[in-house]
């Protein structure tokens, strides 16, 4: 009798399983955005972000997460909900960040991701622009003696991250230069951090503002060098669920806002006083001209409240990335008007 | 109770129907939880499918024991993490029985000193948490052990260095044929010890097996040396400079810093259990068999060996059985400090650059509890050899 009331309980269980499984599930990819009325009805923007990259996302000791990868959810936060602060954050691994967005886990994906076509196009992904241009560089020790990737021999071993494009592009870089080499590649940041201050491997290798935010955690940052070389394209961007356009469209236009607005000179402290200016492009960004924010279904103030709430794309740069010294020189990251490649279609 | 209502009185039909049910349910959630899977892949244009195991990996590893580079398949960076997997395993199975048999024993010794630093050791090293335990090996030893240039050397043939342990490597000419020496070696062997047991059954005789095998071991495969070409020189690691201040070694084996500390921190942890267990072993064999023993005229160590331990052996090997799956399912912490193990190189790089979550995760399960189960299964048998047999 024992083992039939226990029989009868399991049954009892797995229907119990199955009746809470019925409400979950389902697929999204209807014509309105599911993601947009979760995300209200929530109030919060979920958003995937790295476990501590300084400049891109990187929290301080009371929690607060800051860096050019967050302001995109911001801005995407201030567009959606009117407030810029209203974000989650789900700090994730290289490996786990994926998997994250598709399972609905995160809405956004702003981890210094690199657009790949592999990735763009078969794991159910949508890239919807580049917040940063990038290439992997090296790292070594100052007193190596090694001064360009030419200076590596036989026998050289690299650090790394595993489950990143790095892996890659070392492999057919030394190929190509027909060196042989010891690959370390650990899960997270700060053990490649630590294995190579501790003198494991002679070359750290990631991409080059990668390589700069972390040499700010060596134990005598001025011990090393970035070597001027880039091997690799690593265009980083803000990455969302294929199957959802309005979303895809709504973080697309929240990034592109804040490049606009750079270029247009529009930014956090002189948006709302541009509202009568007598640029039609500027009237858009401000929203006192045009119906734009209906296209998505928001309001016609979402651009402002980015540009208010978060800033331009340049203020966003000059506070993470140039002023904290990690990288002055914006570089090809500037404004296609001023000798970068920054460009993005027009709002209108 | 519920089966009178419904008048099933049938005894057959009552212990079946229950079962059925469940099974019928149990297909069912698995069944609505794939087809679930199946339409969310399929609305954001994921597919499902095992093709990309014979796509190139094109991603290096460290440290493999069969012949692997980027321009291979998934499937054979699978192997290789699988491989690594077993081999620190082995390795690690291999340190914490010693050892655990050694502090088990230490534990119950005379000596106070001995059996406190025993119960210091066990009781430090189970309650950390294991993965603290693999940084603080890994992340130690590399602090601790020096550069290439003022590695740590063992007669010039061998050096530990922060970037490993360098070793000679063997150049076998005609392995196959020592190998089959050491087959037929163990052939052998296997044959004199049934015939000293059944000498020792049937006429009481004592043939000191112990000595002969060992000379067998050692004889057969030398003749092979002497009389059937069979050679092996060493290649040995030399200092190499790579610029004004980097150096490493070239030639011979390099054993990685990564497995050092995974191997040490697995058989550390492991070994506490283990010690324990043949602690509770020893103490569960009755103080009247040892007193037995010790009236008929055996001496300590025979009492140890010919009494204690083959009944103690029945109450450790079930629960060491458990150690063992545990430590080869903790190996999978190897990620955290890069040794390229299943869940690094095949649930790590592979899934990240495929995108094959679901497909991934299950082969690596899979893998996990093919491992486990092989081992119950070898434990098991090697308990029921173990076990009393009544006569």
């Amino acid at each position: 009798m024992i083992k039939s009331i226990k029989t009868w309980i399991l049954v009892g269980f797995a229907s119990l399983l199955l009746v809470a499984c019925g409400q979950g599930g389902g697929g999204a990819g209807s014509k309105k955005s599911k993601t947009l009325d979760n995300t209200k009805k929530a109030g919060f923007v979920k958003c995937g972000v790295s476990q501590g990259l300084p400049g891109f996302s990187n929290a301080d000791e009371a929690g607060n997460w800051t860096g050019i990868d967050v302001d995109v959810c911001r801005a995407v936060a201030a567009a959606v909900l009117g407030d810029a602060d209203k974000v989650k954050y789900t700090p994730l691994s290289a490996k786990e960040r994926f998997t994250a967005l598709t399972s609905g886990e995160i809405d956004v994906l702003a981890r210094n991701t690199t657009w790949t076509l592999s990735r763009d196009a078969d794991i159910g992904l949508t890239f919807v622009g580049v917040n940063f241009y990038d290439g992997q560089g090296f790292m070594v020790r100052k007193n190596s003696g090694i001064n360009s990737v030419n200076d590596f021999r036989n026998g050289i071993s690299a650090c790394t991250n595993t489950g990143t494009t790095t892996e890659l592009n070392m492999r057919d870089f030394f190929n190509s230069k027909n060196i042989s080499y010891e690959p370390i590649a650990f899960e997270k940041a700060d053990e490649v951090v630590a294995a190579y201050d501790a003198g494991r491997c002679d070359t750290y290798t990631t991409d080059k503002s990668g390589l700069a935010a972390q040499r700010t955690k060596m134990s005598n940052p001025d011990e090393h060098k970035v070597l001027p070389e880039t091997i690799s394209k690593e265009p980083l961007g803000p990455v969302v669920r294929q199957g959802d356009a309005v979303w895809e469209d709504i973080v697309r236009w929240s990034l592109n806002t804040m490049i606009e607005a750079e270029e247009y000179g529009v930014n956090s402290s002189n948006a709302s006083s541009l509202k009568d200016s007598e640029n039609p492009a500027i009237k858009r960004l401000v929203g006192s001209e045009g119906e734009l924010g209906a296209a998505f279904g928001l309001d016609n103030d979402w651009s402002l409240r980015i540009i208010e709430q978060v800033g331009n794309y340049g203020e966003s740069y000059k506070k993470h990335i140039a002023d904290t010294g990690i990288l002055p020189n914006r570089g090809p990251n500037q404004l296609w008007t001023k000798g970068g490649i920054l460009y993005v279609p027009p709002a209108r | 109770m519920i089966f009178k209502k419904f008048n099933i009185e049938n005894k057959k039909a009552r212990d079946l129907i229950p079962q059925a049910i469940t099974v019928l349910a149990l297909l069912s959630v698995i069944i609505y939880f794939a087809t679930n899977a199946q339409i969310n892949m399929g609305n954001r244009g994921i597919s499902f499918g095992f093709g990309f195991l014979n796509q190139e990996a094109s991603f290096d590893i460290t440290f493999s024991m069969i012949e692997y580079d980027g321009s291979h398949s998934y499937g054979r960076a699978f192997l290789v993490g699988l491989l690594n997997t077993i081999l620190v395993s082995v390795i690690g199975i291999f340190f914490a029985t010693i050892m655990g048999v050694i502090v088990g024993i230490s534990r119950l010794s005379d000596n106070y000193l001995i059996a406190k630093v025993a119960e210091w050791y066990v009781e430090i090293f189970r309650n950390i948490p294991l993965i603290l335990q693999i940084f603080f090996w890994y992340f130690a030893a590399l602090r601790a052990l020096p550069l290439p240039e003022n590695g740590i050397s063992f007669y010039d043939i061998s050096f530990l260095t922060i970037k490993g342990w360098y070793v000679p490597k063997f150049i076998w000419t005609n392995f196959n044929i020592f190998l089959l020496s050491v087959i037929a070696a163990f052939i052998a062997i296997y044959f004199i010890t049934s015939y000293a047991t059944k000498q020792r059954e049937q006429f009481g005789k004592q043939i000191p097996t112990t000595i002969i095998s060992l000379a067998t071991l050692i004889l057969i495969p030398l003749i092979t040396f002497l009389f059937l070409g069979v050679s092996l020189t060493f290649e040995y690691p030399v200092l190499k400079q790579l610029s004004p201040t980097v150096f490493t070694y070239a030639g011979g084996v390099s054993i990685i810093p990564e497995l050092i500390a995974l191997a040490l921190a697995l058989s550390m942890y492991t070994a506490t259990f283990i010690a324990e267990n043949v602690r509770a072993g020893i103490l569960g064999v009755g103080k009247g068999q040892k007193e037995a023993a010790a009236s008929i005229g055996l001496n300590k160590n025979q009492i140890l060996k010919l009494v204690v331990m083959p009944q103690a052996l029945r109450i450790i090997i079930p629960p060491t059985t458990n150690q063992y799956l545990n430590l080869t399912k903790n190996s999978s912490l190897a990620a955290a400090i890069a040794y390229p193990d299943i869940v690094l190189v095949f649930a790590g790089t592979a899934l990240m650059q495929t995108g094959r979550a679901i497909e991934i995760i299950s082969i690596t399960m899979l893998t996990y509890l093919t491992l486990s189960i092989s081992i119950s299964i070898f434990m098991n048998w090697y308990n029921k050899k173990m076990a009393i047999k009544e006569k």
